[in-house]
């Protein structure tokens, strides 16, 4: 392998035969390109779908309810479940060394909003100051709901930064100006942003107590919204609010007295496990693409053993000639495969150098819903070119040997 | 230098079996120049091959130099055609991407020559058949004589014992022949063995022993007057 004789010897015929050289280099280079292109592309969906997981908290669970299905204790399936403050209240405390942010949600129906002449509807809530969190927003101008605002019933409201744009086309700031929900008027404190883009962008936010009270919902809350304290891998964290979920579906069904096997009453939409779900999709995906990316590879292969066959064919004279000088079998077979070991690793490294600057410089262009920062982890890359070069050597080696093998009379007849 | 007994060869196609060498006993001292003569089909180049150890024979014995040549494996027939033998053929047998003096080097290369002395061996001979200024050329820039030196000096590079020409003349014109058979001529007055395959008798005539071969006998052996080429040119 290291006798430079050797070396000078495969150079001398590669830098002879550029077409077949070139050819057989191609089909491997190919092969690599569109294996490392592909699991890039697995990568970047992957990449795409998690960043779609960053709109709310990773780890978020919602509670809502609906109406009863099945009778129980004596009451009619098709009761409609309210939840109330003490749902949220008890579980807050209950539950307060687990939990990380906890808010309530009452809900605005009809939430026209008016500033000078400019209304729009959006989607206008009661939350609780961690609800900033659970949301993921981010500020953009003054400040979220706070806890005074909460106790002393503020008529303060927080948009987002589409409403921001909407009724306040002229004015850049929307900071202390009024607003009006319903007729009533609400002093702006502050413009969120959100990464889930304009749909959560559209959304106002006032103190819970403030919309309770302002439009008359009693102690009534629509929603619940959870997130557990940070655990040490997605698997605990994953089992943690499992049994979160499930324990306030119980309790809530307890104090509400829904059958257990009730399954439209309480809903709980645990992020984690439809993150779960999408991220099993995505090793799905991810083995798919191995495999299309293995078959390309196996077809790699086989049009490098092909080559190999006819390269072998058309050199059998010389092998002929080669061997009436005195090359001994091994010393062919050593240079078949040596060339062809050689031209594939070389080709290999082409394809992949090529693809990888593909993913570098056209990946971050790609910003797709689905589809960003396209990468592949190198040593992976690096392990197919060795696999592809090892395959190679063996698909030529059949071929070699039977060169080696055929009688040099044989061979110096071949025309 | 070359003794063979009783040797047999035949060869299977399909169902039938075709006798070529029917028992051919035969010897070459050191130095001689011998021209194996006969009609196509008479086993000639047969008999040629397996003196080359590029065929095996199926029965006699075949001694080269001493040593008997027998159940061979592939790597010492290597060894032994690279050690023993020198092959000049009538399509010359030039590997056509390597210039004249790579294709000279090339045994030498299967003798495990550093490149450096290979190369000046090459060269050496190269010039000993007159194509020094056509080292670098390929083989399709050559013209069948000078093709066919090539592949003479190819030959010598590996300084054989024997030489073994197989219609060395076949493919070219009467003049080039000439030169061709003036340049074996010489290569034998300095002692090296040469036998030579033709169905020419003229190139026979400048041999100095014609052994003539039918239907895989030898039917005649005898010494001749050699002509020398150099007179024809």
């Amino acid at each position: 392998m290291f006798d430079l004789e050797r070396w000078e010897e495969i150079f001398e015929t590669i830098r002879k035969n550029k077409l077949r050289t070139f050819l057989t280099g191609l089909s491997v280079a190919s092969g690599i390109f569109i294996l490392v292109v592909l699991l890039g592309i697995g990568e970047g969906m992957r990449n795409g779908i998690a960043q779609e997981f960053e709109r709310d908290a990773a780890n978020i669970m919602y509670v809502y309810t609906g109406v009863t299905s099945k009778e129980y204790k004596g009451l009619n399936p098709g009761r409609r479940i309210q939840m109330k403050n003490e749902d949220f209240n008890y579980t807050a405390v209950k539950y307060q060394d687990d939990l990380e942010y906890r808010s309530s949600i009452y809900r605005i129906w009809n939430g026209i909003v008016n500033f000078g002449k400019e209304s729009g509807s959006y989607r206008v809530e009661g939350v609780y100051p961690d609800y900033q969190f659970l949301e993921n927003s981010g500020m953009v101008e003054g400040r979220f709901v706070n806890f005074k605002d909460h106790q002393n019933f503020e008529k303060v409201v927080v948009v987002g930064d589409k409403v921001r744009n909407d009724l306040f086309k002229d004015k850049k700031d929307p900071i202390g100006e009024y607003v009006q929900i319903s007729g009533v008027n609400f002093k702006v404190i502050g413009v969120f942003t959100d990464p889930g883009g304009e749909r959560e962008e559209s959304r106002v936010f006032m103190p819970l107590s403030t919309a309770q009270r302002v439009f008359g919902g009693g102690n009534n809350i629509a929603n619940m919204a959870f997130t557990l304290e940070p655990a040490e891998n997605f698997e605990a964290a994953l089992a943690a609010s499992t049994r979160f979920s499930e324990a306030i579906e119980n309790q809530l069904k307890e104090t509400h007295t829904i059958a257990p096997d009730d399954e439209s009453a309480i809903s709980i939409n645990n992020s984690l496990e439809n993150a779960k779900r999408f991220f099993d999709l995505m090793d799905m995906i991810k083995f798919f693409f191995w495999g299309v990316g293995i078959c390309t590879i196996i077809a790699g292969i086989v049009g490098v053993s092909n080559i190999m066959l006819i390269i072998v064919k058309e050199r059998t004279r010389e092998i002929g000639i080669r061997k009436a000088l005195g090359a001994e079998p091994l010393s062919i077979v050593g240079m078949v495969l040596h060339e062809s070991i050689f031209v594939t690793a070389i080709a290999g490294f082409i394809g992949l150098i090529a693809s990888l600057l593909l993913l570098e410089f056209v990946g971050p262009l790609i910003e797709t819903q689905y589809i960003s920062n396209p990468s592949v982890n190198f040593n992976v890359a690096l392990t197919t070119v060795f696999i592809l070069v090892l395959a190679g050597a063996i698909a030529g080696f059949f071929p070699a040997w039977r060169a080696a093998r055929i009688r040099p009379i044989v061979a110096l007849r071949d025309e | 230098m070359i003794e063979i007994k009783d040797l047999h060869k035949s060869y299977k196609m399909g169902s039938n079996s075709l006798h070529v060498l029917k028992g051919i006993n035969f010897s070459v001292a050191e130095g001689e120049l011998v021209s194996i003569m006969g009609s196509s089909g008479s086993g000639k180049s047969t008999l040629l091959n397996i003196l080359g150890m590029l065929d095996e024979a199926d029965g006699g014995s075949y001694t080269l130099d001493g040593v008997p040549i027998k159940n061979l494996n592939e790597k010492i027939a290597a060894r032994y055609r690279n050690k023993f033998l020198g092959f000049i053929f009538q399509s010359f047998n030039l590997i056509s991407y390597k210039n004249a003096l790579d294709n000279v080097a090339l045994p030498l290369y299967y003798q495990g020559i550093k490149r450096g002395e290979r190369i000046d061996k090459a060269m050496s001979y190269l010039e000993k058949v007159g194509l020094a200024d056509w080292a670098g050329h390929l083989p399709n820039e050559l013209s069948g004589g000078q093709k066919q030196r090539v592949a003479i000096a190819r030959a010598l590079a590996s300084d054989p014992k024997v030489l073994l020409a197989d219609e060395p003349t076949g493919a070219l014109d009467s003049k080039t022949s000439y030169e061709v058979m003036n340049l074996i001529q010489e290569i034998n007055d300095e002692g090296r063995t040469i036998l030579v395959v033709t169905h020419e008798p003229d190139i026979a005539a400048m041999t100095k022993r014609i052994v003539n071969l039918k239907d895989g006998r030898i039917i005649q052996d005898t010494p001749v007057n050699q002509v020398r080429a150099l007179q024809n040119v």
